[in-house]
């Protein structure tokens, strides 16, 4: 089978987790436990006192987890890893390394680099850096069109076999209907999931922002919510023609989700991923003009918000992802119209979802966790499970424990954090991902 | 801690008020023979222009000499500006002058809120993309109080193109803090979705526009037509232009200028006794030098001046 994530050698982990809160919406474990972690894998778990380390090597850690969660680490679909070519912004390793101060197992990095990933050298350069540096086990989707420019396939079913997990021209829409059709039609041979980021250009024109009363006041062009959604609708229905799989990414406003749910009933495999920020924030945030708050989809209005959350909440939309896009800080210290869009968010993404949606009770913590490790299962890889006999794939969390954003910097090689400043319940203590610890809090690991 | 005038919502009535109290004392010196007073004697005004201006620029220059201050000009075209240089590089270089403020026009949203946290000097914004233009909104004020006295329960109605236009968004808030009651009418293209949210009224038409006691009428820029928000000038003049058969006795008619005859506003309205354009033009330089003031010498020697 082809290889499809991949990351550096790290050597598998032994370590006694005691008395733990273990909560695993999938397997439904959700209480006091002792968790026994062998060679990498969940050996045992148990009855908080019951497991011993008798059986690992005698230098192995048995760590007091009392008060903490412990949950299957988390999986992002779409994050900007940057490499190649813009490695002042991110490398493989300072944003996998942020994956792992988040709390994420597996992430899977988007095509548009430079060059874009658009072909079997390109992409075979990036899986082999990841296998020397890659905290995480990192995935790689390719473009759908050659240099993300809409008019020419990119040789898909090469990229498949050579580990890309699926397919997207992320950061723009695949303008043309028919080149669409043809890339879904291809996937048959490919296979793979063909992802979208969904702007119909003729309706965003020069907008920044959510078109709605802020993009009013301050004069800046918007972006009306159905640039978004007329093309969700347009390209779920060539879905459904060609019988093809389908993700929607990052959706934003309630257009969107209305439509995503009508298709779904009628029978298009279609799916959908939702941001932290789009399920916290709203335009009003970026009534200061503050560049952080400039991301594409932008930020929408509180019923948009609300939507996300109802649809995320129903599985309309089945996953979280951060869409992590670091710039560098003089890039963003442009007026907010110059910026470029995107803001961080790997190792934000829990504790602003936990704080903003879980602590005042609008979505229960099994459900976030959940749809946090879900995005993985959409492109065809396992999903992580607290069982016996699993490979080891654990967060460890204290979610009394509050931080504020950015006080001690980022792992990220950025700082374009929509959540700078804010203060957040929920700290990452420790990540486990395919067997090895790969982030411990307070602890600078050997990188 | 350095004050700025980054957006007309900052200030309250009755700051506005004082300003242009102070304005009003600084007409008075403009009719003087030496038209200077040592208010800002030894101190440095940065004028920072990213963006081409006739009467902005020449009235903050003015209002800054007759303070006394020195003043420096920089304009986009020919200086480091041009050669890619960023606004936080030239805002930081400028810095090393010690300005005691910086005047910025930009064509960005929010550039003038962005230098204010990169320099010690007072901003004043003079214009930041399709934002924000307050000093306009205070002349456009004070112009319109000298002709009718105070605005309460004025109907101003704001016509043209308001997407594009920071003077509207300016005005709108600046007549509603000051009593009057703000209609936006134009083309429907060219009205933002929700503007209704800035507590103004919006009319896609002129029928009612007889309840208007001031029209301030905005430029119609050419470069429209090109993005089709208006088939074409001929079209909109016939729908919106400003005219004598469109305007009843006792309405006042405002325009902050460069104005296109003939297109939003008919030559014989912009030449008649109803126009304040003229005055507008003249309050800009005693607003501008009240705002100066305000921001650098401060309220409470308000006496020792003039």
């Amino acid at each position: 089978m082809t290889q499809k994530l991949f990351r550096r050698p790290a050597p598998a982990a032994d370590l006694l987790i005691t008395n733990a809160h273990v909560l695993d919406p999938r397997t439904g474990i959700d209480g006091q436990h002792d968790v026994l972690v062998r060679e990498g894998k969940i050996a045992e778990v148990g009855a908080p006192g019951s497991l011993s380390a008798e059986s690992l090597p005698p230098t192995a850690p048995t760590m007091d987890a009392t008060g903490k969660h412990l949950f299957p680490a988390f999986v992002d679909p779409h994050v900007h890893l940057r490499s190649p070519g813009q490695e002042y912004k991110e490398n493989l390793e300072t944003g996998t390394a942020a994956a792992a101060a988040g709390g994420f197992c597996q992430v899977i990095a988007m095509p548009n680099t430079s060059p874009v990933i658009d072909a079997v050298t390109v992409l075979r350069s990036l899986t082999t850096v990841a296998s020397q540096q890659a905290q995480v086990p990192t995935g790689f989707l390719a473009s759908i069109t050659v240099g993300l420019l809409g008019s020419d396939l990119s040789p898909m079913a090469a990229l498949a076999d050579a580990g890309a997990l699926g397919f997207t021209d992320d950061g723009k829409p695949v303008t043309s209907a028919g080149m669409l059709r043809k890339a879904l039609q291809y996937q048959r041979l490919a296979g793979g999931v063909i992802a979208l980021h969904e702007e119909d250009p003729a309706l965003s024109g020069a907008g920044v922002m959510h078109e709605g009363a802020v993009s009013a006041r301050l004069g800046v062009t918007g972006i009306p919510s159905i640039s978004e959604s007329t093309m969700v609708a347009r390209d779920s229905a060539i879905a459904k023609f060609e019988d093809a799989r389908m993700h929607f990414q990052h959706l934003s406003c309630i257009e969107s989700v209305e439509a995503l749910a009508y298709w779904r009933e009628a029978g298009a495999r279609v799916s959908g991923e939702a941001t932290p920020h789009h399920l916290t924030l709203t335009h009003e945030d970026v009534r200061s003009l503050d560049t952080n708050f400039k991301m594409n989809p932008p930020l929408r209005s509180e019923s948009d918000r609300q939507a996300i959350i109802e649809g995320l909440r129903s599985g309309v939309i089945e996953c979280i992802a951060t869409d992590h896009a670091p710039h560098a800080r003089y890039e963003k210290e442009m007026p907010f119209e110059q910026a470029p869009m995107g803001t961080t968010g790997l190792e934000t993404a829990f504790a602003a979802v936990y704080s903003e949606l879980v602590k005042p009770g609008v979505l229960s913590l099994g459900l976030v966790i959940e749809r946090m490790t879900a995005g993985g299962a959409l492109y065809g890889l396992p999903v992580p499970k607290i069982e016996t006999d699993a490979e080891a794939n654990l967060v460890l969390v204290d979610l009394e424990a509050s931080w504020t954003v950015g006080e001690h910097g980022y792992v990220s090689r950025s700082q374009n954090c929509c959540f700078d400043g804010r203060t957040f319940a929920g700290l990452v203590e420790m990540t486990i991902a395919a067997g090895s610890v790969v982030y411990e809090h307070g602890k600078e690991l050997d990188r | 801690m350095t004050s700025h005038l980054i957006s007309i919502e900052e200030i309250d009535r009755a700051a506005i008020e004082r300003i242009l109290l102070r304005a009003q004392s600084f007409a008075e010196v403009s009719g003087r023979e030496i038209k200077k007073v040592p208010a800002l004697r030894g101190r440095t005004v940065v004028n920072l222009f990213y963006e081409a201006s006739t009467r902005t620029s020449s009235s903050f220059e003015l209002a800054a000499t007759r303070l006394s201050a020195d003043v420096i000009n920089i304009r986009s075209s020919g200086s480091s500006i041009e050669k890619g240089e960023s606004l936080r590089d030239t805002v930081q270089t400028l810095t090393a002058y010690e300005p005691a403020a910086i005047v910025i026009r930009s064509p960005y949203a929010g550039a003038a809120a962005q230098v204010a946290q990169w320099t010690d000097a007072a901003v004043v914004n003079a214009g930041d993309g399709k934002h924000e233009h307050p000093t306009q909104a205070l002349l456009d004020v004070f112009a319109l109080q000298r002709r009718v006295g105070k605005l309460d329960g004025l109907n101003i109605w704001i016509v043209g193109d308001v997407m594009h236009s920071r003077v509207a968004r300016s005005d709108i808030s600046a007549f509603q803090t000051m009593g009057a009651k703000v209609t936006v009418a134009g083309p429907p293209t060219l009205l933002p979705r929700d503007i209704e949210a800035l507590g103004c009224s919006a009319s896609p038409t002129l029928d009612e526009l007889a309840e208007a006691d001031v029209i301030y009428v905005l430029r119609m820029q050419h470069e429209r037509m090109q993005e089709a928000f208006v088939p074409s000038l001929g079209e909109y003049a016939a729908r919106y232009q400003i005219n004598h058969e469109r305007l009843r006795p006792g309405q006042l008619v405002m325009h902050p200028g460069p104005v296109n005859r003939g297109v939003e506003i008919s030559a014989d309205v912009i030449d008649s006794e109803i126009a304040l354009i003229g005055e507008q033009v003249k309050a800009g330089v005693a607003v501008r030098m009240a705002v100066l003031y305000e921001l650098l010498v401060g309220t409470t020697t308000l006496a020792a001046v003039a």
